[in-house]
């Protein structure tokens, strides 16, 4: 690990004024830590300096007038999940957050730390090996190497690394918007799902914070109505990146479905969101057949790379299996009332 | 005075047996366990040494070739930089088990990608580590790395003392009512052990003191000396607490020689510990095998021939192969058999012992062979595997020691209400999840090594025993505490147990499932003769003498034991060794595993639901301790089963799931209820003590009754290890 200095922020002017004061990625914020500093350990990330944000007032959730919730950027995982207004009213969210990681690491994770994961590639992770995203124009090792937890859905010849995360796959489904704060104190909202980039020819960066800009909150918009899943396939029970994963948000009224959100895991450099495969869903009554065709119309353009093959059809399959829960469950909810 | 027993014939006394104290085979608490919670157990990395240095290894970044050049002045003026270590007696390689001697050393040469090439040493451990990630190193590539063991132009070897062509196997197989003639392959293991291997050493004058991680110290410390070109007087190894071995701590590792040489150089002592990477990398693991498996049977079930021919590899030079073959041996009759090993060579990381070598895969396999088998025969699998136990060897025609096998099937299959499984593979579904059970027997070869161990009886009726056996988190501390306890008549609170320094009389260490009985026997001579002593302070036969709770008893009065001695403590070493038992019987530990399983039919996802274990292990000495080790052996299995794989890049060779985010033990979630019985048994033949080792029977098939309880859920065989989702995707029914 590289030397660093440390300070500590006093409020979220002196956070980006420091954040903004180099023009490349040598200060980095330092939140719950759990993933910069085993990364700074390994020399994957080797910042000059790291800006502790911890004492920022950004803990807390509150209800905004839209009838929302903004989630400040250092709420815990743990405390997001548990949180009786998301259990209630956004609960694939609490799901999702609470099929990733470890009781631990929920503990220490922040919202905005947590967006800023990065991925989980073995050759990101190994500095003996070219990667693109630690070390631009070095090559990627990963295409034609082992990739099973790498990308089918918009990658690039320069990567095919996948954002890991689960808390945001939610998030993207529930059209939450992302709220960033810059040096000259201005605030930008931004919608979650245009937060994360795909890796292009530019696989170093991530999402699209510019230098020194800090993620204050992420907005959820008023709840919707429905059945909330969230579906995580992994290679053991618990601590296992998704292989894919699916946040499905569906509604369906008299008989058709109403509302369909679905964002997806594990699959890309970003969560995966696709309107056509929720504008083929919505107005039509639940089938197996329309189910087949939305998980078709998704993976049109899904690419395996040798060891992550069967991605696409489990993705498939996955997806399939939650539209039959969702709209099932639905059933059931109606039947309740009547 | 020393008790030295050669094992030639049966030990029927069963002396264990006729004592009062009552401590022997209870699931006692471990003596160590509260300074264990409390943090209060000096593990390796834990000592605290004044002015100490910490030196971190570099790794190679090319698969083949050597060191031309190591920038070092750069690095020695890093801030804290010591030294910059890249002596010709650095390790390359780690020892393998019992090598008694140095391995692989001169870290110029470079074997395999991650390969140890030298040490840095700093004033703090960061200051180590951000020198040895930075230091520049040219390289001269050689070109002809090897990677795949399966690849055409791999070199290979069959060695020629496990080749065996009993009978006419190919004519067996023509002719038998139900054949199995398979290839199933498994990968290669990291024994990932909770501690990471750590050594600390310091000099005075010429006498090295290492204070390390370590299974078998007796050979360590000849290991180390051989490395270091020092007289073995001249080493002291100290290894009190070991946070799990597995194999990876049978012989040395590089963090050791290169602590020792760094301490020298400084003048000061040096901590090496290895991050976890380096613990894939510069430590053991299991080989990946490729086992061609052929059963034939009549159509009663009985085998009539067995073939298992296995490919596994290992880096040039290294004499150690994954002993695939050891269990099938004698585990099953059958009397035309050809089993034989073949060895490739790779610029893979070093293959060595990782726990239960050889029958960890091998029972796996034939394991799922068998089941094959009783499918194509349709012979319950229980049922099949007991027309199939022996009467004698069917190699060596010899007698086997105590065997429980056929109980340990009846009472699993009881337990488990294996009559009440569903036979139809692929037919019994609860919601999203199909749902199958599966068994596996267990077999281990049990081993006795030479072991001595001193026991004292202090004036003051307390005892103390004291050899330089390890407690690798296995519970001898308790079972030691146990048999001293037992023989002396003493309550365990008055026994002293120490361990793990070489000073103390010698061993052959954790390892191989020898340490209980072997070190176990040593303690119980060195009782037996102080017994003796008693007997004849007490003017009574030893025989007579009862002991108990610190009292000595004749049929008329009970007086303490502290009255006899005098005010003077008496002191016995004993002294064990292997003898011609171990050649007129075949000795092995036996068992069966049931597993039921859960497969989601929409993801492949497989979750175990609950899984039992029964096993006969010769006398229990811990009950408690004893089913760890069976739970511990059973959870490996699931993982076996299920998700650990070293995965290797095919085009470098190196390493690439090397941390515990990627390689995939399993974690609480993927381990159910496991259930572990221990059989009432005696081995006579084994050791003095009746026990047989038990550290690794837990594991030895365990992942076979998993996977074939996956092919009972689900229909489908998967032969390629682990069975992960996507190997079953394509059989599962369409969603």
């Amino acid at each position: 690990m590289k030397p660093f200095d440390y300070s500590r922020a006093k409020d979220r002017a002196d956070a980006t004024a420091q954040g903004a004061a180099t023009t490349d990625a040598s200060v980095q914020f330092i939140a719950g830590g759990t993933n910069i500093l085993d990364l700074m350990k390994l020399e994957v990330m080797a910042p000059d300096k790291l800006v502790d944000i911890n004492r920022l007032d950004l803990g807390d959730i509150t209800e905004t007038e839209e009838g929302g919730l903004r989630i400040g950027a250092l709420v815990t995982n743990s405390d997001c999940a548990a949180d009786n207004r998301i259990r209630r009213d956004y609960a694939v969210l609490a799901r999702a957050i609470l099929a990733g990681a470890s009781g631990q690491l929920r503990n220490k994770a922040t919202t905005g730390g947590n967006l800023c994961q990065r991925t989980r590639c073995y050759y990101f992770y190994d500095t003996a090996m070219p990667c693109n995203k630690r070390e631009p124009g070095s090559g990627c090792q990963a295409i034609g190497g082992y990739n099973r937890i790498h990308a089918i859905l918009g990658a690039s010849d320069a990567c095919i690394a996948t954002y890991p995360g689960d808390m945001a796959v939610a998030m993207v489904a529930l059209d939450a918007e992302v709220e960033i704060e810059n040096a000259d104190g201005k605030l930008r909202n931004l919608p979650l799902s245009q937060f994360h980039r795909l890796p292009g020819g530019t696989p170093e960066k991530d999402n699209v914070l510019e230098n020194g800009e800090l993620i204050t909150a992420v907005i959820l918009p008023p709840p919707v109505k429905g059945a909330h899943i969230y579906k995580k396939v992994r290679d053991r029970a618990s601590y296992a990146f998704a292989l894919c994963s699916v946040a499905a948000l569906l509604r369906v009224e008299n008989d058709e479905i109403a509302h369909a959100s679905l964002a997806f895991g594990g699959l890309a450099h970003k969560p995966w969101r696709d309107a056509e495969v929720e504008k083929l869903l919505i107005g039509q009554r639940p089938s197996p057949e329309l189910f087949a065709k939305a998980a078709d119309k998704l993976l049109e353009s899904a690419t395996g790379q040798g060891s992550n093959d069967f991605k696409i059809p489990l993705t498939k399959r996955t997806l399939v299996s939650v539209l039959n829960e969702a709209t099932k469950n639905e059933d059931q909810q109606r039947g309740a009332s009547q | 005075m020393t008790a030295h027993m050669k094992m030639n014939e049966p030990d029927k006394r069963r002396r264990l047996d006729q004592m009062k104290q009552g401590l022997i085979g209870t699931p006692m608490d471990r003596p160590d366990g509260p300074q264990k919670v409390s943090g209060m157990a000096t593990y390796a990395h834990e000592w605290q040494m004044e002015t100490m240095l910490y030196g971190v290894l570099v790794r190679a970044a090319i698969p083949k070739g050597s060191v031309t050049a190591v920038d070092r002045d750069p690095i020695l003026e890093m801030d804290g930089i010591r030294a910059v270590i890249t002596d010709d007696r650095l390790l390359r390689r780690p020892a393998q088990g019992t090598a008694n001697e140095a391995p692989e050393q001169g870290a110029t040469q470079v074997d395999y990608l991650g390969q140890t090439i030298a040490l840095v040493v700093g004033d703090t451990f960061e200051q180590a580590r951000y020198a040895a990630q930075n230091i520049k190193v040219k390289y001269e590539q050689a070109g002809d790395a090897v990677f795949e063991p399966e690849a055409e132009d791999t070199e290979t070897e069959k060695p020629e003392d496990d080749q065996l062509d009993q009978g006419d196997l190919d004519q067996a197989m023509q002719t038998a009512a139900f054949t199995v003639d398979e290839i199933y392959r498994t990968p290669g293991h990291n024994s990932a052990a909770m501690e990471p291997h750590c050594s600390i050493a310091s000099w005075k004058d010429d006498k090295l003191t290492l204070r390390g991680s370590y299974q078998m110290l007796k050979y360590n410390r000849n290991e180390l000396a051989d490395a270091l070109g020092i007289d073995a007087e001249n080493v002291r190894l100290l290894a009190p607490f070991v946070g799990g071995g597995f194999g990876s701590k049978l012989g040395i590792t590089p963090e050791s020689v290169a602590a020792a040489l760094a301490a020298r150089e400084t003048g000061q002592p040096v901590c090496v510990a290895l991050s976890r990477p380096q613990v894939f990398e510069a430590t053991m693991r299991r080989s990946e095998t490729r086992q061609h498996i052929r059963l034939a049977c009549n159509k009663d079930g009985e085998l009539t021939g067995i073939g298992h021919q296995c490919l596994v590899s290992n880096l040039p030079g290294e004499g150690f192969y994954e002993p695939v073959i050891q269990a099938t041996h004698f585990v099953y009759g059958g009397e035309n058999r050809r089993l034989g090993m073949e060895v490739a060579r790779l610029n893979r990381t070093c293959a060595g012992s990782v726990r239960a070598p050889g029958e960890a895969v091998g029972m796996q396999v034939l394991e799922n062979a068998m089941d094959e088998l009783a499918e194509a025969s349709g012979i319950d699998p229980v049922e099949l595997r007991k027309r199939n136990i022996p009467d004698r060897h069917p190699e060596e025609d010899i007698p086997y020691s105590s065997r429980r096998f056929h109980e340990a099937l009846d009472e699993g299959a009881r337990r488990f209400g294996w009559d009440k499984r569903n036979k139809k593979p692929g037919s019994q579904r609860d919601g999203d999840w199909l749902i199958g059970q599966g068994m596996a027997s267990a077999a281990r070869v049990n081993m006795l090594m030479e072991a001595k161990a001193r026991v004292t009886l202090r004036a003051d009726g307390t005892a103390l025993v004291e050899t330089d056996m390890t407690d690798i988190g296995t519970g001898t501390y308790a079972i030691l505490t146990q048999i001293a306890g037992e023989m002396l008549g003493l309550p365990a609170d008055k026994i002293e147990t120490k361990l793990g320094d070489t000073d103390l009389p010698t061993g052959p260490g954790s390892g191989g499932s020898w340490g209980a009985s072997s070190t176990g026997s040593a303690v119980f001579l060195a009782c037996e003769e102080l017994r003796r002593q008693i007997a004849e302070k007490a003017g009574c036969s030893e025989q007579e003498l009862n002991l108990t709770d610190g009292k000595i008893a004749n049929s008329t009065n009970s007086r303490p034991i502290t009255d006899i001695m005098q005010g003077e403590d008496i002191a016995a070493e004993g002294h064990v060794e292997p003898g011609e038992t171990s050649e007129t019987t075949s000795q092995a530990t036996y068992g069966a595993y049931f597993a039921e399983v859960a497969v989601n039919a929409i993801t492949a996802e497989t979750r175990v639901k609950r899984m039992l274990g029964v096993f006969g292990a010769g006398r229990i000495l811990n009950e408690k301790t004893a089913t760890s080790q069976c739970y511990g052996g059973m959870i490996w299995g699931i993982g076996s089963a299920l998700s650990e794989e070293l995965v290797f890049d095919t085009r470098d060779g190196h390493l690439v799931n090397h941390d515990l985010a990627e390689y995939h033990i399993p974690v609480n979630l993927d381990v159910p209820q496991v259930e572990v019985v221990l059989l009432e048994e005696r081995d006579d033949h084994a050791s003095p003590i009746q026990s047989k080792g038990i550290g690794e029977l837990g594991i030895c098939g365990a992942a076979a009754a998993v996977t074939n309880a996956i092919h009972n859920a689900t229909g489908i065989r998967v032969r390629d290890y682990p069975v992960t989702l996507d190997k079953l995707l394509e059989g599962l029914p369409a969603v």
